[in-house]
């Protein structure tokens, strides 16, 4: 099997030059080059088997190489977790130029490894990209990079450049009739922009607002109504490990639907927050957050109260989900989804109200303004919670913020399934009003808050004597 | 009278050059707009709409939508401390809150000085590193006030602070608008073209079926 990985000795847990990474033990698919403190430049990659994965592709057909990225059944890492393979089959026959759209937009709060695999290893993401059009046909590329990363794109231009000059972007690369641009594009600031069609209106110059579906996928009418596959930075940084070992030994690592590794962040009150390469499926939000290679417990001994297995979009989990393994099918049965690989773990001294109300708040500041049940529903949940927490909150509150929740995304609230309070498991993603999952993604982490911990919203409501109260808002919000 | 300098006017060519159509260039010039001046002017605007085919009111809608761009002067510095879930778990709101005494400025505000412009931001993917603050896009992780008030003495005498920062990254942080201190150039020479969608033809040449040229060079 794949003999190239590294497992990295234990004591050797903590690289300084990439701030965040944890070199736990295990396989490293996508991290091998971060231990090195040139892993970025040109010359480091290709001393550690860049492009490898490349060649491997040229010398196969493209149909060929798409086959063997769907037999390696890669999850989209990007958050819908949508497989890699299946989605690059949806453009249509016949119909050129296709393009390829990287969304390196990472802005989901708690998630951070776009960024680090953007500033580590730019030439893998390259690679990635260039067996991605290779497979498909894609006649130009535009790397799509948020806006606040100035190192990575420092680091993604330098390493073009690179490329360019030593043949492996541009025309003829090495030496084949295989020819493709990748432009690096500047994003400008705006969360929203990471959903597939606001990211290809953005690109196409426009405010990055998403487009109305159907067509639900780019693949079929995208950038310039062209076919375009928009696809995370972590999913391409995978390609070029499979296309050299091949999808079998990619499925070695891994759990049967879930295969290979992920990059999953983990931020919050645990004693070593980091970055860590995890086997997925194998591994349990326990052995994360607990275990010796990974977190090493709760901070100062203290218990956990709530955490975020898979960004501010997915509900919370609570104590009992602790043991289920990191396989997306698992946590999306369990009420909540692996997200973009973020976790945020909250220990007992967590105040829920002002963690729920900065989570509501982000996604009111960050709604486009499209569909109003998104634009006015969440910014009036903010004032709701910024009321109660201030201790003006009224009796009602809590059921009108379940209500107005209701009215963004209808019927059985997505709750994480916990026995104890007689809650089924009910499907993530939920039901929704609006024409993107944002203003969905507002509710179902405060609603899963707000059904487990309603003694504390209440107390915020009740028993306002004992608690620290602010001035009074000048005005109030919206009639209720 | 035009708005860009003669080098960033070459570099503004250039940049279209690397899109089918010259509206997606439109948020790259913004930036290369605000590189020359702190912040997008008017006149940049009025320019950008004549380079890109649009009009100026487009050029504002589009830019107002994000929010790194700034339709007035802002700091040399624009200081952003993030206080989102990760970063207010660990302090990022009382992190903000000294920025805010120490500078005398609310989030949103510039000090006299015009040195530092102060912003409250949503998460900027430094989960781990908690809490943490940007100085022009730089990263300062595991921040506190000791942390902050090192930076900005820094900043006020002239040296660079960004080995209190993020690790790898170094040299000075350039004045606010200057994102990345170099560029991507596509050499004419590598260049594989710019395929307009206009052009529906046919597959590309290495999916034609034509035994001779598929495959690698390597076997």
């Amino acid at each position: 099997m794949a003999e190239p990985t590294t497992v990295h000795p234990a004591g050797m847990d903590y690289v300084p030059h990439a701030a965040g990474f944890v070199a736990n033990e295990g396989p490293k698919l996508l991290t091998s080059r971060f231990p090195y403190e040139d892993s970025y430049t040109l010359g480091r990659a290709l001393a550690t088997g860049a492009y490898a994965g490349l060649r491997a592709a040229l010398g196969r057909a493209p149909d060929d190489v798409h086959a063997e990225v769907r037999e390696a059944t890669l999850l989209g890492r990007g958050g819908a977790g949508f497989p890699a393979g299946v989605k690059w089959g949806f453009c249509p026959e016949g119909v050129w130029p296709r393009y390829l759209v990287v969304n390196g937009d990472e802005s989901e709060p708690g998630t951070y490894k776009d960024r680090l695999l953007m500033e580590r290893d730019p030439h893998q993401l390259i690679e990635g990209c260039l067996i991605a059009c290779y497979a498909l046909g894609l006649s130009q590329c535009f790397l799509y990079v948020r806006g606040e990363m100035a190192l990575a794109q420092e680091r993604l231009a330098t390493a073009l450049n690179d490329a360019y000059a030593a043949d492996y972007v541009g025309r003829n690369i090495c030496d084949t009739d295989f020819s493709v641009d990748i432009i690096l594009h500047w994003g400008a600031g705006a969360y929203i922009v990471g959903e597939e069609t606001a990211l290809i209106e953005s690109l196409e110059g426009n405010r990055g607002m998403p487009r109305l579906k159907p067509p639900y996928f780019p693949a079929a009418i995208g950038l310039y109504g062209k076919p375009t596959i928009v696809n995370n930075v972590e999913t391409l940084a995978n390609l070029p490990w499979i296309l050299e070992h091949g999808a079998a030994a990619y499925r070695g690592y891994g759990s049967e639907t879930s295969p290979g590794t992920r990059l999953f962040a983990v931020s919050g009150h645990v004693v070593r927050p980091g970055v860590y390469e995890v086997e997925q499926g194998v591994t349990t939000f326990r052995d994360l957050f607990y275990g010796d290679n990974f977190c090493r417990g709760i901070r100062d001994g203290n218990d956990l109260k709530a955490f975020i297995p898979g960004g501010a979009s997915a509900p919370w989990f609570f104590e009992e989900q602790l043991d289920l393994p990191l396989e997306a099918r698992d946590v999306g049965a369990a009420g909540s989804m692996l997200g973009s690989g973020a976790m945020v773990v909250m220990d007992h001294t967590t105040d829920v109200v002002k963690a729920c109300l900065r989570v509501v708040r982000f996604f009111a500041r960050e709604s486009c303004g499209k569909c109003t049940p998104c634009r006015e529903g969440i910014s009036w949940e903010e004032k709701i919670l910024e009321r109660i927490l201030d201790g003006h909150g009224r009796p009602a509150d809590l059921d009108l913020l379940l209500d107005i929740g209701d009215n963004i995304s209808p019927g059985p609230y997505p709750v994480a399934a916990h026995g104890a309070e007689g809650f089924d498991a009910v499907p993530f993603p939920p039901q929704q009003t609006t024409i993107c999952p944002l203003g969905p993604s507002a509710i179902a982490p405060i609603t899963s808050a707000l059904r487990r911990f309603r003694s504390e919203f209440e107390a915020r409501i009740t028993c306002r004597d004992s608690l620290p109260v602010q001035a009074a808002p000048v005005v109030e919000g919206a009639p209720a | 009278m035009a708005y860009f300098t003669e080098a960033n006017a070459r570099t503004a060519t250039e940049i279209i050059a690397n899109y089918p159509r010259p509206r997606s260039a439109v948020i790259p010039l913004l930036h290369l707009a605000q590189e020359q001046e702190g912040w997008v002017t008017r006149d940049a605007m009025v320019e950008i709409a004549d380079l890109t085919g649009a009009t100026p009111a487009e050029i504002l809608g589009t830019g107002s939508f994000y929010e790194m761009f700034k339709f007035h002067p802002v700091g040399r510095y624009v200081v952003n401390v993030c206080t989102n879930i990760s970063c207010q778990l660990l302090g990022g709101e009382e992190l903000l809150h000294h920025v805010e005494e120490s500078l005398g400025v609310h989030a949103g505000g510039t000090t006299d000085d015009g040195m530092f412009t102060v912003e409250d931001v949503e998460c900027v993917a430094a989960c781990t590193e908690a809490p943490c603050f940007t100085v022009n896009y730089r990263y300062f992780h595991r921040a506190d006030a000791d942390t902050f008030d090192a930076v900005v003495d820094d900043l006020r005498a002239g040296r660079s602070p960004l080995a209190r920062g993020a690790q790898g990254d170094d040299g000075h942080v350039p004045a606010h608008g200057t994102l990345g201190r170099l560029r991507q150039h596509v050499p004419d020479d590598r260049r594989a073209g710019v395929v307009p969608p206009e052009e529906a033809g046919e597959a590309p040449v290495w999916l034609r079926p034509s035994p001779a040229t598929a495959g690698g060079s390597d076997g």
